[in-house]
């Protein structure tokens, strides 16, 4: 049935939960993967194995459980920095996802290293969490903070970057990876060329890439780099900071307490070595260590895999939707340009309208704001109805979008 | 597909074309009220002679559910008392509409249903201890306005 060079209902297979019926016995077609991905039996098996069988603090006993834990824990370290080609695994920092990591840079990093009259730059298509620390440490020190605009597209105008790091004030560029919104990939080896020129400390926020497509830090030059284990597949509550080990060393810590110190006196203290020294307190041990089942899982496929899947799929829903009455398609509508997430509305219906109407078919989709306030600004909505697929998304569920879409324009007289 | 229980033609033609959509200038009661998480967001203006309800006019954005609601919430409450007002219950209104099954079936929409019942109760509550200072009939309206949803 597809081109997918995997197998789709072997996948399918494996996700409990895509056997639910929700609304009076529909089958579920989950298209809001850009929120969160649904879990796959090899991480859930591996949650209830943990507890069972090894559950223990790590990091600080002898005894055999939490040499256990301690091992596993530092074998998820290694299966990131592997999975994103990263040389030096002291370089990964768990945290508890995106936006902590984020924060942990703005707070840390940015505290030290920005000062008045300094610029920082994010872009129009970030998420709340790209934004909001910028805020905070803008205000907080008084510097500028500054906004790379979308074109018609949804694709950022690089030129203002250009401007930007010409005035030789920037101190930071924080971007994302592909929008959650739009979809639209960041040209972010250009981007980074840019800072790199101009000396500027780049900061990508990956939470919508690395679950979907290839990679390569180690190769892509960035200074920080962010991302959540919960949409790849694993567990909430776990994210990564991968930043380069010249910087942690001389950043402050972000959270102080158990673990990330090598000595404490009654008024002062020597910090732990990398990662540690970011990693205060009892981290969250069980969910770190499943991870390693959702990377294994998307190692199995193969990344590129996915991203043709989506390509596909997005190309293949980005035909029938624009011959949806009333339908208004926001972002690149270029599968090669964009991830698996659609954005759209309809001319004067309200977007929870929209979801709901669907949602009585069994598709959940997501309407909202999508925590991307600046965005709905820009385009001059107050929310949008969004689709995003995953590796388990078929063309059956994309039609299921497609007759619940026009049913909504038929109740609405579009 | 079968008839939606919510999206009836009802709904949508309220949410086209709301009723004493508009704006007061220097009303007697004017409240401002919103949803965050869905977007929702009103204005009513209120008039009253004595104690009866003259004129009543809302503007703002929202869904169908909220425009429907808001709109019918409008064409009852005009010319009645306030006393009468003041008892309003939720079902009142949603039974209008036929959205009584909300209360059940939907904890996020019936947000958008009752957010200018909402506004009602609080714009009556204000004026009462304002205007009125009637101090014992507003604290239970207002305890009833933040337990509608
Ligand atoms: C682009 C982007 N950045 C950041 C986040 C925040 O991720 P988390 O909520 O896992 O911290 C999200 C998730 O919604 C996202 O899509």
């Amino acid at each position: 049935m597809q081109s997918t060079t995997y197998s789709l209902d072997s996948i399918r297979s494996d996700f409990p939960v895509l056997e639910r019926k929700v609304r009076d016995n529909k089958p579920l077609v989950y298209l809001d993967n850009a929120a969160t991905a649904q879990k796959p039996i090899q991480v859930i098996d591996a949650i209830t194995d943990y507890y069972k069988n090894h559950n223990s603090n790590i990091h600080r006993a002898v005894h055999a459980l939490a040499e256990e834990s301690t091992e596993a824990f530092e074998a998820t370290r290694g299966k990131v920095a592997k999975f994103l080609n990263v040389a030096n695994t002291k370089e990964i920092i768990f945290v508890k996802g995106t936006t902590e990591a984020i924060n942990l840079v703005a707070y840390a990093w940015g505290r030290d290293n920005v000062q008045k009259g300094d610029i920082v730059v994010t872009t129009e298509y970030e998420h709340h969490s790209n934004i909001v620390p910028w805020q905070l440490l803008t205000q907080e020190t008084g510097a500028e903070l500054k906004y790379i605009d979308i074109d018609e597209n949804g694709e950022l105008m690089l030129e203002q970057l250009d401007e930007y790091l010409a005035t030789g004030k920037v101190k930071l560029v924080a971007v994302s990876h592909v929008s959650n919104v739009l979809g639209t990939i960041t040209d972010v080896k250009e981007v980074i060329k840019k800072c790199k020129n101009a000396d500027a400390k780049i900061l990508i926020d990956g939470a919508q890439a690395v679950p979907h497509m290839k990679v390569d830090i180690g190769n892509l030059g960035c200074d920080f780099y962010a991302f959540s284990a919960h949409k790849m597949l694993g567990p909430t509550g776990v994210g990564v900071l991968w930043a380069r080990k010249e910087l942690l060393e001389k950043m402050r810590p972000f959270l102080g307490g158990g673990d990330m110190i090598r000595e404490v006196h009654k008024y002062e203290t020597t910090w732990n070595d990398l990662p540690y020294k970011f990693e205060a307190g009892t981290p969250n041990v069980a969910d770190v260590i499943c991870f390693t089942a959702a990377i294994d899982y998307l190692t199995k496929i193969g990344m590129d895999n996915v991203r043709n899947h989506e390509i596909e799929l997005t190309k293949y829903a980005l035909e029938k939707m624009s011959k949806v009455k009333g339908i208004v398609i926001y972002g690149p509508k270029d599968p090669k340009k964009q991830g698996g997430v659609i954005s759209f509305n309809f001319k004067d219906v309200h977007p929870h309208d929209v979801a709901t109407i669907v949602d009585k078919n069994g598709v959940a989709i997501r309407s909202g704001h999508h925590c991307a306030q600046v965005l709905m600004d820009k385009l001059e909505v107050a929310a949008t109805n969004r689709a995003s697929f995953y590796i388990y998304t078929t063309k059956q569920e994309v039609d299921a979008l497609i007759d619940s879409l026009e049913h909504v324009a038929k109740v609405f007289k579009l | 597909m079968s008839a939606d229980p919510i999206y009836t033609e009802m709904i949508i033609e309220y949410s086209r074309n709301p009723s004493n959509f508009g704006k007061i200038e220097n009303p007697h009661i004017h409240r401002h009220d919103s949803n965050p998480l869905c977007g929702d967001s009103i204005d009513l203006y209120v008039n009253v002679d004595g104690n009866k309800i003259t004129e009543v006019k809302f503007d703002g954005k929202g869904c169908a559910i909220c425009m429907a609601c808001t709109s019918v919430l409008t064409e009852m409450i005009k010319g009645k008392n306030l006393e009468e007002v003041k008892n309003f219950k939720k079902d009142d209104l949603l039974s209008e509409l036929g959205l009584g099954h909300l209360i059940k079936t939907s904890p996020v929409r019936i947000k958008c249903a009752l957010l200018s019942l909402k506004a009602l109760k609080y714009g009556i509550y204000s004026y009462f201890v304002d205007k009125m200072n009637d101090v014992e009939a507003a604290g239970k309206l207002k305890e009833e306005a933040a337990s509608l949803y």
